[in-house]
Order: structure tokens, then sequence, then C-alpha cells
């Protein structure tokens, strides 16, 4: 079982706090590699929250391809931050030769916000295959305010080797979502690790989802941005991105598409007609198995939810500033210790829960 | 030297050879008053006495003639009170050369050359261990159902949101969420009035009593008035096919009809006898059939296609929309193929069609069976249904159209007793349900078999009272107890969809999980896009 975690601040954090939620949590492969999304960010990209920053591990000839691509598409580089190793003897990581976060601003003549979205998902996707075909780099987000890193190895050494630890407000964001391990269930490739990203939306999973081969062979008619599919959670992504960036239904319809009511229940609602409609459109996207959700949405929210049998946990704390949300509740005590743990949320096998800007928490029961 | 005459028929010709041991037999008589097809004779005998001589006296004979030759149904063995007599196979037999003297054979049943079943060489082989718990197949609960109707893609839900809530702004095709075992088509007719009622019976009871949404289709024979006219109509699909056998009073009954049927089921073809339309012997063509269906007493041959239609565009437009407004697009519309060749290319057009009305696609393999063929039809023509229900889904899924016309697949499902296990991979294979028939006749008492045992379902003489018109024959049929066997059966093939779905951590039906099967031949791994193992 994967470890997942979140912190949502209304103070910017860095990411050690992030750390320190996971390692108490660490059990088994939970030390096998360290991924994280930032957003709302602060620190050295700060200044730049409206433009897009494009998060990427390569070669150096991947960085040149990169760049030439960048430019020859008219893509003007703002701002760059290359993080200086710590290339101590013994650490274990995988590392790559070079990190890459860069802000750039749009081509000029792109600027209906519309179009800005599909280029920059285009963008990302041909750097993508290029650097896969060259078997160059990794590309692993492009988008504004969102930072990505993933690496292969153990997260407290990864944090080392990107000094991390020294807490030296290079890096700090208000949301961020984090995961310990790499996807130990098939091969070991910094694709596979949660969290996974697509146009502003931040997901990790917790699980297992058996409906992974209905689930891929559905999502990939329904978006150009619904490929890689190296772990079973990327569904999770791809379906909360589908619901809401592309069918714009609430939020709360998210659990109604994974995890429907069974039909004894529907038949019971008010709302049957709308419920059903949903279940057997998207029957494809239902998911079966242990699951918990920890997901980030592009205007800063954050959810959490699990699946119909609650077989996998997640909880909720906060101590007013901060909220937490992790898998075992160790994590959140080692980053709230003085919270009141009363109120701690346990979601239930029917329940999302959404914390918004202002630490706000919404709970939608199914 | 003794003249023989070997054009005569000869027991040694026939199918079935009756064994018979006079020294046991009291002369009762009952086996010859059983035997519906005057298979076996009294006559005037010579046995072998204890002082060596012999003496005359009656025993039972076989008549030689393929008129009158036995099917091996065993009737005579089930009354025979001291074990003298028994149907024996014979290898040797000559049926297949020398009984066209009439022209084809025909007979009932299913296909009898026996071809390998693809369903016995997938085995579920994705079980849930350590990475994911299994579920418990007592304790947890299961959503098995499955869609019957048009299913719209989620962007052309006409959804209205307000106020952070999804409502209907607009009507959307109707879909029903049924039991994913449907009791197939059987005809008034086809069946005996009383074999149609235990099926009926047993669809009732299932639904009001069980909780399982099973839906039986009535076949082309038309409906009792008073069922169309009852509140358990809602239980059944009613079929169309081309001899639009019955519609008169289904339609005269519109009026009246207290609540929907199912769904409607337009039968273009079936998988026995593809090509062929329905076939009911004049011998079956009792004066009740007769005025069910409005015909007169003689042989009813449905047409292979419905009139009218030549072309896949006319049949949606005209059958399906006529049929969807007859019933005020409150009704799923679905069709019922002959699996074939060309059922991707049919599938495709049907899920393209800008009308977005038909609202189920039924495919009827090789193996499925029927009441009346030519043999030649039931052995050598058709299709497997297994790959071209995976074909079907996975050429839906190249056009990202899974799901929208749900698939049923028929045709030799239960055909070797174990139906969940055939619904199940049929299930991953990307069916949403299946259908049975044959299997239902057998939980009814009939004997017939894949080896050429009695199917002799055209010829009114039915041994066990089923596929006959005949009252003395009806009579053998015990209809409470026929219907409980059917509901026992579903009951069981409920509780091992569950042991099936269990141990691949799965609660509702594993609709294309492909993943979920293996198979130890390479050919059909390949074939079906699924593991092989070894």
């Amino acid at each position: 079982m994967c470890r997942i975690g979140a912190v949502k601040s209304k103070n910017p954090v860095q990411p050690s706090t992030a750390l320190r939620l996971m390692l108490p949590q660490q059990e088994g492969h939970d030390n096998s590699g360290f991924a994280m999304v930032m957003q709302d960010l602060y620190g050295v990209f700060g200044l730049y929250k409206d433009k897009p920053l494009l998060s990427m591990a390569c070669t150096q000839q991947g960085g040149r391809l990169v760049e030439e691509y960048m430019d020859a598409h008219r893509f003007v580089k703002m701002s760059e931050w290359l993080p200086v190793p710590d290339k101590r003897k013994g650490l274990n990581i995988q590392a790559m030769p070079y990190y890459i976060f860069r802000t750039y601003d749009y081509p000029e003549n792109v600027t209906d916000p519309d179009e800005r979205e599909a280029l920059l998902l285009d963008t990302r996707l041909t750097l993508r295959q290029m650097l896969t075909e060259t078997g160059e780099g990794y590309v692993y987000s492009f988008w504004p305010d969102v930072l990505m890193l993933k690496e292969v190895g153990d997260p407290m050494d990864i944090a080392t080797y990107f000094h991390l630890w020294d807490d030296n407000g290079c890096l700090v964001a208000k949301n961020i979502i984090v995961q310990s391990r790499q996807n130990t269930n098939y091969e070991i490739i910094r694709y596979a690790a949660h969290p996974f990203f697509l146009q502003g939306y931040t997901l990790c999973a917790n699980g297992e989802n058996t409906f992974y081969t209905k689930n891929k062979e559905f999502q990939k008619s329904l978006h150009r941005g619904y490929i890689g599919f190296e772990s079973d959670s990327q569904n999770f992504l791809y379906t909360l991105h589908y619901v809401l960036h592309e069918l714009k239904w609430p939020i709360q319809y998210y659990k109604h598409v994974i995890t429907p009511l069974p039909f004894s229940e529907i038949e019971k609602r008010e709302d049957r007609d709308v419920l059903l409609s949903i279940r057997q459109s998207l029957s494809h996207l239902e998911i079966n198995g242990p699951n918990a959700i920890i997901a980030g949405l592009p205007d800063g929210r954050m959810m959490t939810c699990c699946d119909s049998k609650k077989l996998r946990p997640v909880v909720v704390g906060s101590d007013g500033t901060t909220v937490a949300i992790s898998s075992e509740v160790c994590g959140v005590n080692e980053i709230l210790p003085d919270r009141d743990t009363s109120k701690d949320i346990y979601p239930g096998e029917r329940e999302i829960v959404v914390i918004d800007n202002d630490l706000e928490v919404e709970r939608w029961k199914q | 030297m003794e003249a023989v005459k070997v054009q005569d028929l000869a027991i040694g010709d026939l199918p079935w050879i009756v064994e018979y041991h006079p020294r046991r037999c009291s002369l009762c008589g009952k086996c010859v008053a059983g035997c519906t097809f005057g298979a076996i004779e009294t006559g005037m005998g010579r046995l072998p006495s204890t002082d060596g001589k012999s003496i005359r006296r009656m025993v039972i004979r076989q008549v030689a003639s393929f008129a009158h030759a036995c099917r091996g149904c065993g009737m005579c063995e089930r009354v025979c009170p001291n074990d003298a007599i028994r149907p024996v196979r014979n290898p040797d037999n000559r049926r297949a050369v020398l009984s066209r003297d009439a022209g084809p054979i025909k007979r009932g049943g299913r296909a009898n050359l026996n071809a390998p079943r693809t369903l016995d060489k997938i085995i579920i082989g994705r079980i849930s261990q350590m990475t994911d718990p299994s579920l418990d197949a007592q304790r947890h609960t299961f959503d098995i159902r499955a869609p019957l109707g048009r299913v719209l893609s989620a962007k052309e839900l006409p959804f209205a949101a307000e106020g952070g809530k999804l409502t209907m702004a607009k009507k959307a095709p109707p879909v029903r969420w049924i039991y994913p075992l449907i009791f197939a088509d059987m005809s008034i007719g086809a069946l005996s009035t009383r074999a149609w009622e235990a099926v009926a019976m047993a669809t009732a009871y299932l639904n009001e009593r069980c909780g399982l949404p099973v839906r039986m289709s009535s076949g082309e024979g038309g409906m009792p008035m008073k069922l169309l006219e009852s509140e358990q109509l809602k239980y059944f699909i009613i079929q169309i096919a081309s001899g639009h056998f019955g519609w008169n009073r289904i339609v005269k009954a519109l009026p009246r009809m207290k609540t929907d049927p199912a769904a409607i089921l337009i039968k273009i073809g079936q998988g026995a006898k593809p090509g062929d339309g329905g076939l009911l012997p004049a011998e079956k063509a009792a004066p009740h059939i007769r005025a069910i269906r409005g015909v007169p007493k003689a042989t009813l041959s449905s047409p292979p296609n419905h009139q009218g239609l030549y072309s896949i565009e006319e049949s949606v437009q005209k059958m399906h929309l006529s049929m969807n407004a007859a019933f005020g697009f409150r009704v799923p519309v679905a069709i019922k193929c002959a699996a074939s060749s060309t059922s991707v290319a049919v599938y495709n057009n049907l899920l393209r069609d800008p009308y977005k009305i038909c609202g189920g696609f039924f495919l009827d393999g090789i193996q499925g069976g029927t009441g009346a063929a030519n043999e030649v039809s039931l052995d050598h023509m058709g299709h497997p249904v297994v790959s071209k229900i995976r074909d079907c889904y996975l050429a839906a899924v190249k056009n990202g159209l899974q799901g929208q016309i749900p698939l049923y697949a028929g045709g030799g499902v239960g055909l070797t007793g174990n139906a969940a296990a055939d619904a199940f991979k049929l299930i991953c294979l990307g069916a949403n349900g299946v259908f049975c028939g044959k299997l239902l006749t057998q939980l009814l008492g009939c004997v017939g078999n894949e080896h050429g045992r009695c199917n002799a379902c055209n010829t009114g003489k039915c041994p066990t009272g089923i596929c006959t018109q005949d009252p003395r024959l009806v009579k053998r049929l015990d209809v409470d107890r026929g219907a409980q066997k059917i509901v026992d059966y579903v009951l069981a093939f409920d509780s091992e969809l569950k042991k099936l779905m269990a141990p691949i951590g799965n609660s509702s039906l594993p609709v294309g999980r492909s993943d979920a099967l293996v198979s130890t031949d390479k050919a059909i791994a390949d074939k079906l896009g699924i593991q092989y193992v070894c």
C-alpha cells in the first residue's frame, strides 16, 4: 500500500514539511522514491505565478532538445531554477544529470485562455514524446504556478540531494501533494510514481484499481492527454480531469462516477435519473478495489475520498493554519502535533471531502 | 444361401438401438405406451426355454424405420419397472447417409458436431493476492446488474447544473438495469403453453420473491392476453421476428397495457440456424397456437428477413423507430443477430446510428439451440460467439463507444451446465450479459443433448411435454416443479457469479475486464487479447 499525503496551508511551507508528513508512515517499499507537486508557489517562483513552469529531469542533450523546441515554438524564457545537488557519496538516489525548473512566457500570438491551456498540454506531450524517444529525460509538468519533482531512491537521501532539508526558501508553496515510493507493482520508472498531473489537476491514489484495463481502454479515447498508464492509479486523475474539466460537473459527482451507489440505493433517491445516467454512461470509469485518493484542483482546493468499501485509510487534520491529509495519522501528528485531534476527519466510504483556500472543509455524502 | 435384402433398413442402421431383456420383461406395456415416437411395438417372438427348445411369447420390438426411429430419450427405461429396456447409442448407424429420402433432415436442439468450446479453454487467472484483497462472496454486497437500452456518452447526457446539482433537462433514451441472465426467446408454439408458463412463472418468482430482475423474452409467438394486460408484463421482452407472429394481438393489447414491457427484441437471426427464419412445423401448430399467432394449420416458416428491409439504415429507421414510437420511446428496442463474420460491421453501424435508438445487440452463436431447423444449418452454419463478442467490444473500444449499445451473448451459454462460468468469461470479454434458452428446457426436464439424444423438438412428439402441443404429452410436465428447478438454478448461478467476482476483487460486473482471464491455448489467447499461460 502506498502512503500518500498533502499539506495545504495559509502560510507557504517548504518541502521538508511534506517529507516530515510522510516519513513516519514509511513501511515496506515506502522508501523507494519521492515525488511531489507544489502549487501556489512562493520563493524563487513567486513572481511568475501566471507563467507556465516547466519541470523536467534530463541529460544535457535532453536539455538542449527542449530548449531548441521551446525557442522554435516562440516560448520566451522568463526565469530558471537549477538545483545544485549535494553529490555526497552513499546517497540512495538514481539521479538524472540535470533538473530544470523554468518559467516561460506564452508565445505572443497565443492569448486566448483556452488556447493557452491546450498549448501547454500539447507542448508537454510533445516534449515527453521527444525525450522518451531519445531516452534523454522526463518532463513532468508544464503549467503556471505548479512545480513537480519525481525521483527514484530513498526519500531522505533524495531530499538531501536537493537540499530540501535546508529550508532555504527556494521552493515554497501553499499546497504540496506528496508520495514517497515508486510504483513497485510494475516496472520502476519515474512516470509511474504518484502524484500524476494534468492541466492543473494533481492526484495521488493509494491502492489497486482492479478496473484498470477497462478504465484505460475507455480513457484512451476520451482525451489526448490521457496517456502513459504506467500506473493503475493514473486512471483516477484522468477521470477527475474528465468529470471536472471536460464535463464540467460539480466535484461531488466525481465520487458518483468512480464509486457509484448500488442500484438499490439509487432507486430510492430523488435524483435517481441523474445518478443512473451517470452510472450507465461512465460505467467504464468505475473503480473497484481498495483505494484512497488525494487530489489538488486548479483553483487550489484539495479533495480526498476513498473506495466504496473503505478498504484503504485516509485522515484529514488541521490546526487552523495548515491542513494535512495523509494515509496514516502518525504523519499528521508529526507536522500538526498541537491540533485538536477530535476534529480529525476520517472520510467515510460514501464521502468526498474538499478543503478550500480558506481551509474551510466541505463534506458531501454521496 | 439366405437371400439378404441390403436395401432394407435394419435396426443396426438406426442411431439408437433399443436393448431389451425379454426375461426381465413382465409385458406391462408401459414402455410402448410411453414412447412418443412409436419406436417400439409389441409382437410375437421366440425365446429359448429351459428344456433346450424355444417358446413363442409376446416381446417388445424396435421398429426399423427412420420415421419411427428411437431418439434415445430413455422414456422406456424411465417407466420400465424391471430394468428390461433401454436405448443404446449406435456408433455404426447410417442415419446421416440414409435418412434424407423426404428431404433435408430436420430436428431441434443444438449443433451435434461437438467442436471444442473456447470457453472451456479460458480460466479466470487474475486472483487478488496480497496487492489487493479478495472480497467475501458470502458477506460483501454485489451489484450484479446489466444495462438494456441505448446508453448515451457522458457528453450527450441532457444535464443542466443548478446550484451545484445536476438535473435532467430533457428525456434520455430508456435504459433498464436488469439481471445479466436473460431467458432467451422460445415461443409459445416452440414450447408447449405449459412449458412457456413454467419459464414465465420462474421469471416472476425470481423478480418478486428473490429480488433478481431476470427478464424473459417472449419468442416469436405472441403472449397470452392476460399477461399482456398484467403488471408482470414489465418482466418480459417482447420479440418481433420476421413472421411477426402474435403481433396482431400485441398491438391490440397496447391501449390496455398497465405497464411497459422490459424491452422489444427485433430478431434478425438466430445462431442455431443463421439465415433461416423461425420454423414451426404443422405438427405443432395446434388450435390455441394458431389462435395466438393468427394463422391457419400449416407449417409456419418465417422468412429469413424482415420483409421490406433491404439495408441496415432501413432496418434502423423502420423497425427501431416504429417500435420505439409504438411504446412512446419509453421501452428499449434491441436486436438479436446470428453471430457472423459481419457482426462487427453491424455493430459499428448501430453504434454510429444518428438516432441512437438501438438499445442492445444480442449476438447468438453457433452452439445455440432451436425448436426446429435443418440439421445442415444446425451443424454446419453459424459462428462461434466468444471471439465475435470480443471483436464487437474491441471495435467499440477503438471508437470510444464501449457500453453505449449493451452487448448480450448467447448460443451455448450453459451448454456444459456451468452457465455462471460461461457468463462470467463472456462478461470479462466485453458482454454486458448473456441469454440462454436450451438450458431452461433442460431444467424443465428436456433430455436432449449435443450427442444426438432426442432433439425431436420439431416433431410435436417431445417425450417430456416441453416442445409439443399434444395435451397428453404436456401432462408429463409438472409446471411448478419445472419452474422451481429454474429458480433454484438461477439462485445458484447468482451465488456462483459472486464466487467468481469476489476473488478478482469486484463487487460490480467486470465488463471488459479481459485482464481477469487467461488461456492455456496460445491461439485463443492471441485472438482474444488475453494472457497466455502454461
